[in-house]
């Protein structure tokens, strides 16, 4: 095994019988089952780990846990690659691949640490300063380097090979923290009676007390605990699993990690998101150490006091054997006497005047030095900690030494309960922020709310835990639980001031954000909390600030001479901690992105050269491959097919209303804009329907079957709007009008013959049918059965050639998709696909989606002869709005490219003539297609009313492409404007 | 994350439903010709921070209209009910066309 030199022989809760290999920027080493990447690499004696983002400097591992500022490494390899893990959580396991980041060449020497010397202008607000104003442009040229420069590590492009997968679950009480007490609420909430879920973001169970000797009453404790929950059937334990967010309506959402140790060999699942539905909460989420500032203060070797205790006593390693403690209160205290017990050499700097007697009696029974009233002032070494300098009553002096532990008290936990709009309060004799007022289902223990000795923290999760359980009915007698002192002392409220006009002294060490930042942000005015936040990226990091908010709000107030509560502090979001976005995708990835619609048709097309197309959920046939090369060439022939012959289209995608009941004929006469109770049976018409606001909504055709009794039909985008919106209308506007709607759009395939055979081809497909214009004349109905199923045929035009839409029940689609084939086979019938449809619609001037746009009026598409003078429909008072009638409003012109060989395009900008092309222009060109019978493109678009004169002249510039090209504005009806050919 | 409870399909997660405005403003009968009050139904909100009464809409269930008074600060659901019960209006029936 090699070096794990910094490790001790004893003790511990590594499995030492189970060593485990990985590599580390290509390094082989080794650790044991039971550590974590970052206790492994300390044990290695590895003490440089990273780069940090601004000025690469050389970083260490800071915390041990998900705190982690410093040590963020890449893991894995290829499209499992994950970029910014923090080292102090990755549970170690063979084989790992993991590198550091952030460096050129190499981590020990990078090139751009050049930064560092750059400081002085990297300051806060240097993107803004810098490249904001006539100097803008700059940020063209310079943006690529400093992307480059800056930054974190890099992701994989590979496709990932893991599964990821999204969950719901339920329970009754969650409890958030596997600590103390959370341990206490899980026992207490379960022998009340509760299901209970424990979540714990570790892969062990005991929060703090893991940085308890392994053979203290504090293991035994925890030994117990764990065994009297495991005899509760109705407990759900999670381990390495993170609440990252808590939502309203009692909604956790949770990330789980695979268990790395015990890998599947048939795949698994690398990440499972868990929405998490619970009746109450027990926050149990602890705190976290806030960190001293000084000079140099983000060298490798300084650690927050607590986490060096964890390395020592949960994973053996002795990660110095001369330390330097530099604290504010009692708690780092343990953390130099159990260094000094394990035979480090031990100096306490400690800022208090005099430190407690107990402490300082225990202190000179381990021999361990203590300097009272003394904080350290600077630090020395590069890659590791050399000396610092300390400045005590006695003046400045310096010592030698490879760790140092640092605490400035404690901050409780309060992200989720912030998430959820808790206001965190200052609380005086902590000196910390604790969740304000909880919510009737939420309950706060331990150390999240203040109670940071053990003893406590058990007494108060094992209240929370009742409490919860009480709150979803379950009251049974619970047990006391069994006691644990560990005889912590009081924390001290005593907080290092801002050490004012010292150099690199970082406050956030992710961002690289120093308390020269926030002494600039001050003096610029960036005071408040937000703002110092925004001004000086603090806290915005993959950490969120966890050990940085509370020392920059704490140096802000100072330099405001303002107390903590009235500088305030920022609010929290989630995630807690950073969710890869594959694990909250799950399974909604490729093909499962979203659902797919096929038409009844749909294998039909697959099978004869049909290019689909995704029409919102929808697969459409774009256009047919015999038709020719490109779809260019195909819908231009596809379109002369049909006006010359007949074409054959599938049209199953048009929403389909079953409209019935006494009042079908008033209610349809409210929602369409033109009149539909004189409507005869057996005919249909076209219908537009108007929002509330007069703006158009929807169009299609509506027949009535009977007296009572009639078949609506929606565009393919507005099937599901239009429905809900002819419930709403039901149910809360007129639930007087006995009406029932239904959608039967699944229910019918639809198809459409179009051209001038196709009258005869219909003959033929349906012998049996009198299909005369005398029984089918247009705007007429047939009904009938076809194989069985039911048969309705329409006699409508959307192409403007004679046309007839055949519905069928769905499952027999596809065979008189055939049996039309067959039967027009002589008859040249093809089939069509959308871009033709698009094309033919657009050469006869009926508008679609890209003239219905959400916000044209009847006016503006040419069509307000259709309601007339009728009043009391959907939309009729707000469309007179003096607005709505501007004389220079867009309206619907038609344009034909007056320019040989060169072609409109859709969304190009229309300006006139003579004027200069900026801006929005007068107007837009809508919908184009070339027109096989006037020999060149033509287009709809929306014009100014002022400008839009048949036969004037306008331009169409399409800066996409740099084209420029000379319309005329036409009558938009380019094809048979009389109308005969639908009788043809 | 809301959860409804559908007076018909019992409590459902918010994600079946589709939201549908301000329940408490007054729509004008259909013929109402007057458009201040059109344009007080269609643009004039408003906003609470407190009890709300808004329409949402089954729409993946019994595709019920639905009237849900729900508090804009926490989104706590106090009562659920089915849109068709709303105080009865006068009615804007007319005579069936001949």
């Amino acid at each position: 095994m090699s070096s794990n030199r910094k490790r001790l022989s004893v003790g511990a809760r590594i499995i030492r019988e189970q060593p485990v290999e990985f590599t580390f920027d290509g390094r082989k080493l080794a650790g044991y089952r039971g550590d974590t990447l970052a206790s492994a690499l300390l044990a290695n004696g590895v003490t440089l780990v990273g780069r940090s983002f601004k000025y690469h400097r050389p970083r260490g591992i800071f915390s041990a846990g998900p705190e982690e500022p410093n040590a963020l490494v890449t893991l894995g390899t290829a499209g499992r690659r994950e970029p910014n893990l923090p080292a102090t959580t990755l549970e170690l396991a063979d084989g790992m691949v993991v590198e550091s980041q952030n460096r050129w060449p190499s981590l020990a020497f990078d090139m751009q640490s050049v930064n560092g010397l750059l400081a002085p202008f990297l300051s806060a607000g240097f993107y803004y300063k810098t490249f904001m104003g006539p100097t803008r442009r700059a940020w063209m040229f310079y943006e690529h380097f400093i992307r480059k420069a800056a930054g974190l590590g890099r992701a994989g492009t590979g496709v990932d090979p893991d599964h990821y997968e999204v969950r719901h679950a339920f329970a009754d009480v969650a409890i958030v923290g596997g600590g103390p007490a959370g341990l206490s609420a899980a026992r207490a909430a379960a022998a009340a009676g509760a299901r209970v879920a424990l979540i714990e973001q570790d892969f062990l169970l005991g929060g703090q007390l893991l940085a308890e000797p392994s053979d203290s009453a504090a293991a035994a404790w925890l030994r117990q605990a764990e065994a009297e929950l495991e005899g509760f059937e109705t407990i759900t334990l999670m381990k390495r699993t993170t609440a990252f967010g808590s939502y309203d309506g009692n909604v956790l959402g949770l990330v789980e990690q695979r268990d790395p140790t015990n890998p599947q060999p048939n795949g698994e699942t690398r990440q499972t998101v868990t929405m998490l539905r619970i009746r109450s909460i027990v926050f149990a989420t602890g705190a976290i150490e806030r960190p001293m500032v000084f000079s140099n203060n983000d060298r490798p070797g300084v650690m927050l006091a607590s986490a060096a205790r964890t390395y020592l006593n949960r994973f053996a390693v002795l990660p110095g054997k001369k330390i330097v403690v530099a604290t504010t209160n009692d708690g780092a205290w343990r953390t130099a006497f159990d260094y000094a017990a394990a035979g480090a050499e031990v100096t306490v700097a400690d800022l208090r005047p005099v430190p407690p007697a107990a402490l300082a009696a225990e202190a000179g029974r381990l021999g361990v030095v203590v300097r009272a009233a003394t904080r350290i002032v600077d630090l020395h070494g590069g890659h590791a900690v050399r000396r610092v300098t300390l400045n005590g009553p006695e003046g400045q002096s310096s010592a030698a030494c490879d760790l140092v532990c640092i605490s400035d008290g404690w901050s409780p936990t309060v992200h989720l309960t912030s998430h959820l709009g808790v206001k965190p309060v200052y609380r005086d004799d902590i000196d910390g922020f604790v969740p304000g007022v909880f919510s009737a289902s939420q309950f706060g223990a331990g150390a999240m709310i203040g109670a940071y000795a053990t003893v406590a923290a058990i007494e108060d999760g094992h209240r929370a835990g009742i409490e919860a359980a009480a709150s979803c009915g379950k009251s049974a007698p619970v047990s006391a639980p069994s006691k644990l002192d560990l005889g912590e002392t009081g924390s001290s409220v005593l907080r290092e001031a801002l050490p004012a006009g010292r150099a690199k002294a970082f406050v956030d060490f992710q961002m690289d954000v120093t308390t020269g930042d926030i002494e600039l942000a001050h003096r610029e005015g960036y005071e408040s909390v937000e703002h110092l936040k925004r001004y000086t990226t603090l806290g915005m990091g993959t950490d969120q600030g966890k050990t940085s908010n509370f020392p920059a709000l704490a140096a802000m107030a100072a330099l405001r001479n303002a107390t903590i509560p009235e500088t305030g502090t920022t609010t929290f979001r989630p995630p807690y901690t950073p969710v890869a976005i594959g694990a909250l995708a799950g399974r909604a990835i490729g093909h499962h992105f979203k659902p797919i619609r096929r038409t009844p048709m749909h294998d039909w097309h697959m099978a004869n050269g049909a290019e689909m197309l995704e029409v919102g959920l929808w697969m459409r046939p774009y256009f047919y491959r015999q038709s020719g090369r490109d779809v260019n060439d195909a819908y231009v022939a596809e379109m002369r097919n049909v006006r010359q012959a007949a074409g054959l289209m599938d049209i199953s995608t048009l929403g389909k209303i079953d409209v019935r009941g006494p009042d079908a004929a008033i209610f349809l006469d409210r929602v369409y804009a033109n009149g539909f109770a004189k409507l005869a049976v057996g005919r249909a018409r076209y219908g537009i329907m108007l929002r509330d606001d007069g703006i158009v909504f929807d169009d299609g055709t509506t027949t009535r079957l009977a007296e009572n009794r009639f078949f609506m039909t929606t565009s393919t985008a507005k099937a599901a709007d239009v429905l809900s919106r002819l419930e709403f209308l039901l149910d809360t506007a007129w639930p007087d009008l006995r009406v029932a709607v239904t959608s039967v759009s699944d229910e019918w395939a639809a198809m459409s013959v179009a051209g001038p055979n196709s009258r005869a081809i219909l003959g033929a497909a349906f012998p049996a049918l009198d299909v005369s214009d005398e029984a089918l004349p247009h705007m007429g109905l047939l009904e009938s059965e076809w194989e069985g199923r039911g048969l309705r045929i329409l006699r409508l035009s959307y192409s403007g050639e004679r046309a007839y839409e055949i519905y069928v029940g769905a499952t027999a689609g596809e065979q008189l998709w055939s049996c039309l084939l067959e039967a027009g086979r002589l008859l040249a019938l093809k089939p069509y696909g959308v871009e033709a449809l698009g094309a033919l619609r657009v050469e006869k001037g009926h508008v679609a989606g890209p003239e219905i746009d959400g916000r044209t009026t009847l006016d503006d598409l040419g069509l307000g002869r259709m309601a007339g003078k009728r009043s009391g429909f959907v939309g009729d008072v707000l469309r007179r709005r003096p607005a709505l009638q501007a004389p220079n409003r867009q309206r619907l012109v038609g344009l034909e490219c007056i320019e040989d060989g060169k072609r409109l395009r859709g969304g190009a900008i229309l300006f006139l003539p003579d004027e200069k092309p900026h801006g929005h222009g007068r107007g837009r060109v809508t919908s184009v297609t070339f027109s096989p019978e006037r020999g060149h493109y033509v287009g709809l678009a929306l014009l100014a009313g002022d400008v839009a004169a048949e036969g004037s002249e306008v331009v169409a510039v399409y800066p996409m492409k740099a084209e420029t090209v000379r319309a005329r504005v036409v009558s938009p009806v380019f094809v048979d404007p009389q109308g005969e050919r639908l009788h043809g | 994350m809301l959860r409804i409870e559908c007076p018909c399909c019992g409590p459902r997660d918010h994600d079946e439903f589709r939201y549908g405005g301000d329940a408490s403003v007054k729509r004008p009968a259909h013929d109402d010709p007057d458009p201040e009050a059109w344009y007080r139904y269609v643009y004039i909100r408003t906003n609470p921070a407190g009890p709300h009464r808004e329409f949402w809409q089954h729409v993946t269930g019994c595709r019920q209209w639905l009237v849900v008074e729900r508090d804009t600060r926490n989104h706590a659901i106090a009562a659920v009910d089915f849109a068709r019960k709303l105080p009865a209006r006068k009615s804007t029936l007319r005579k069936s066309p001949a």
